[in-house]
């Protein structure tokens, strides 16, 4: 009875999706402001049924529905119950449940933060957020029904795949969409701002803090699965351009320059049309991602649904959504060149190229990951694009905006003079060269390590060079508002990033190795020693644990105990044992015994030394954390009418 | 020329100069990183022939997984409906590697063995790599085609 409780409250939620879609569109359109204050109770009825909807999927499987077709494919009675929770989204019709209960996260939000907008704005916004939930209810509904029943019931379930039982991946998926479906606020706010001819400032003034914190959710997610991708996976790699990794880092990409463009947008009045068409992107990519990990196009190890019939709608959903928006865009988007005129050398500048930077490298991306499906029409036969593709040209595209990035903020708007930033560039320059000359002595010279810290050094310099600036220039309290200092943390972040990349690329040692109970082997300045492997059990799995004891000059460091697991149905999956460490990790898995009748001689084993492998995750969450600082900016929430123009000057001004 | 227009024709000069950078360099990169799929027996067709590296996929004959008593070498036999491709390894297989798993490897050819760098096996029992079930079919189709006239040549 419960489960179909579910369902019906999906049906509810979509009659209420569809209220909110098209009621206030048309009170917008003819200005009755009833059908306008339709908007915001709709979107708070159509959270509840969807958040209700989301409680009874979560209880079916707490309860071990197995009635439930969707709860008996992904748990059974031994599964734990956090991994239970998490299996809500661990297969697909779950996982588009998810999407839509944060899409009515996000729209909740929205109808209870944005009370201060014009009411024909909010209830545009609101009415579009309305129209991508009645596609994706429809979605779950007609396609993917995770409340179907299956009778008879079966007396234990099946389990959730054992990549997916890992702590990463409790959190990296709902992060992942809070990034991902928070890209939908922003293009709501253009689709209003191009059906309303409202074609100014202020719309991007509101859409700035959401989009920023859209783009930290995508970050904090990304970087959760790269390193549930280093942990889980177990062969120590932190990206492998799989596309359904990409599928999440082009948003990413258009995401970095939307918020840079609204950030011209918004101060000076320029580039207004390229800001619209970036959220367009940035939404429409996000919808693509989840298009390409749910209809099984392309191969990719997450690709485990696939349904010719799903990917069909999501195509055609996907159709409707850019092809209407680009069109609605090729109508009202504005004709004429607005906005303050700025010479060649500024910020405007610095961030046009930037931009172009970034979209160049996610149409780089999008290119190399849908090539399977362009080789096959084209009959090429079956081709996809390997790894060192991607690799070249993201240097190549990147190499250039790190370079460019210490100018960002010394750049003035409209005008800026040279003068400043041949100071920044001597000073940002030699601190590279300097620190750069003493990574060649440590890293004996290996050309990625040496590139990796001048050019992490180069951005730190230029970054804490403005920073310090700012303290000495401005008085107390104005020295480091949100938006500055957000600016500042996500550009240290992406100096930590690439010392992370660089350094653990260039200066990783990895052994695979066969090992017999006794042996030692010695990687990256430890020494390994293997004592043997014992079988040892959790609430679903048994497994062969081998112990490995790390010596370091013979002084023992820690034990690491990685396990080859087997699950309740069968399916094997290595566990690594990681000895994690600011400036490297140790990282061991177990491949395979040598004689598989004797587990308890030698094994295969990966011996892994990564220096500054974690320094990639902790330049992501200094982005992530910049992200969330700069939507903090009190300018954005202070209430000024529509017509106010921002009153900042040259010199105030952030990136 | 007054100055808007040279303006102008600096920055579509520039547009056009760093388009058609962008686009050699793509083309460059692809052409390098483009790698086909192949099974056995197209392999054995001499299909793949042109390419220096490329990938392998079909299924692990059941039995012909032999391992190197002193190292990482690990040798199988690759098969689809029609062919079979031996296949040398160093290094540890995937977890999910055993007989009749469908895998897939990249590599090159050397003596009639076919050297892999990578082997990856299906991500779960149900989900066989659908570019791999499409490459095996697409070789039992030509092969049925062949069988055609090799049924009629001898008249």
């Amino acid at each position: 009875m419960i489960p179909e409780l579910g369902q019906f409250s999906l049906v509810l939620a979509l009659l209420l999706a569809l209220a909110q879609g098209v009621l206030p569109l048309v009170g917008a359109w003819r200005g009755n402001g009833a059908l306008m204050a339709v908007a915001r109770p709709a979107a708070a009825g159509q959270a509840i049924f969807v958040f209700a909807a989301m409680a009874i999927l979560i209880h079916a499987f707490l309860a071990f529905d197995f009635s439930v077709a969707y709860v008996a494919d992904n748990s059974n009675l031994a599964l734990p119950w956090y991994y239970r929770v998490t299996a809500v989204w661990g297969a697909h019709e779950g996982s588009m449940l998810l999407w839509v209960f944060i899409l009515n996260v996000w729209s909740l939000a929205l109808a209870a933060f944005s009370r201060h907008l014009p009411p024909a704005f909010l209830s545009r916004v609101l009415a579009v957020l309305g129209l991508i939930g009645v596609g994706f209810l429809a979605f779950i509904l007609f396609t993917s029904n995770p409340f179907l029943r299956e009778l008879p019931r079966p007396a234990d379930g099946g389990d959730l795949n054992p990549v997916l039982q890992d702590p990463g991946m409790t959190f990296h998926p709902p992060v992942l969409y809070m990034g991902y479906v928070g890209f939908s606020v922003a293009f709501a706010f253009s689709i209003a701002a191009l059906l309303g001819g409202e074609l100014e400032q202020a719309w991007v003034r509101w859409a700035r803090p959401w989009t920023n914190v859209a783009w930290a959710f995508l970050t904090l997610g990304i970087v959760a699965g790269s390193w549930w991708a280093y942990a889980e996976l177990g062969w120590g790699g932190w990206w492998f351009w799989d596309p359904v990794e990409n599928a999440s880092f082009m948003p990413w990409l258009v995401g970095v320059a939307l918020i840079h463009a609204q950030a011209v947008t918004e101060k000076r009045g320029s580039l207004p049309a390229w800001t619209v068409l970036l959220s367009l992107f940035a939404f429409s990519l996000s919808l693509l991602g989840t298009f390409l990990v749910r209809s099984g196009v392309l191969t990719s190890v997450h690709a485990f649904a696939s349904d010719p019939r799903r990917g069909l709608y999501i195509l055609g959903f996907l159709v409707v959504v850019i092809g209407g928006s680009l069109l609605l865009y090729a109508i009202r988007a504005p004709k004429v060149a607005t906005g303050k005129p700025f010479d060649a050398l500024s910020r405007e500048t610095g961030i046009m190229v930037a931009n172009l930077l970034f979209t160049t490298a996610a149409a780089m991306v999008l290119l190399g990951t849908l090539f399977p499906l362009i080789g096959d029409a084209f009959n090429l036969g079956r081709v996809s694009v390997g790894p060192p593709y991607f690799g070249f040209l993201f240097v190549l595209l990147m190499a250039p905006a790190v370079l460019l990035l210490p100018y960002g903020p010394y750049l003035r708007w409209g005008r800026a003079e040279g003068r400043q930033l041949t100071v920044v560039s001597l000073r940002a320059g030699l601190a590279a060269v300097v620190c750069a000359i003493a990574a060649a002595w440590f890293a004996d010279g290996r050309v990625r390590a040496v590139a990796g810290v001048a050019g992490a050094v180069w951005v730190a310099a230029g970054t804490l060079a403005y920073a310090l600036k700012r303290w000495r220039e401005m008085p107390s309290g104005r020295r480091y508002p949100a938006e500055m200092a957000g600016m500042l943390v996500a550009h240290l972040g992406v100096a930590i990033f690439l010392i992370g990349v660089m350094l653990s690329e260039s200066l990783s040692v990895e052994r695979d190795v066969r090992m017999a109970p006794g042996q030692t082997e010695a990687v990256g300045g430890y020494q390994f020693r293997f004592d043997g492997v014992r079988e040892t059990d959790g609430p679903n799995w048994t497994a062969d644990e081998g112990e490995v004891s790390v010596l370091r000059d013979g002084a023992f460091v820690t034990t690491m105990r990685p396990q080859k697991r087997t699950y309740s149905r069968g399916q094997v999956q290595s566990e690594s044992a990681i000895d994690p460490g600011l400036f490297r990790d140790v990282y061991v898995a177990l491949g395979e015994p040598m004689d598989a009748r004797h587990p308890e001689g030698a094994w295969a084993v990966r011996l892994y030394h990564k220096p500054f492998v974690r320094w990639i995750w902790l330049g992501g969450l200094f982005m992530m954390a910049g992200g969330f600082l700069a939507a903090a900016e009190r300018r954005f929430r202070t209430h000024k009418q529509a017509r106010d123009l921002p009153a900042t000057s040259a010199t105030e001004s952030v990136a | 020329m007054n100055p808007t227009r040279k303006r102008r024709l600096a920055i579509v000069i520039s547009v056009v100069f760093a388009a058609s950078v962008a686009v050699s360099l793509t083309v460059f990169a692809l052409q390098r990183n483009m790698s086909y799929l192949f099974t056995p027996s197209q392999v054995q067709e001499g299909q793949a022939t042109p390419y220096a590296t490329f990938r392998l996929g079909g299924m692990v004959k059941a039995g012909s997984i032999q391992r190197a008593g002193d190292s990482l070498k690990v040798s199988f036999i690759v098969v689809d409906d029609g062919g079979a491709m031996p296949v040398e390894y160093t290094g540890i297989l995937p977890d999910l590697f055993r007989d009749n798993q469908s895998v897939i490897a990249t590599g090159r050819m050397a003596d009639g063995r076919f050297i892999a760098s990578e082997v990856l096996a299906k991500h779960d029992e149900n989900y066989m790599p659908k570019e791999l079930k499409d490459a095996m079919a697409k070789a039992h189709d030509k092969r049925h085609i062949d069988d055609t006239p090799s049924k009629d040549a001898p008249r």
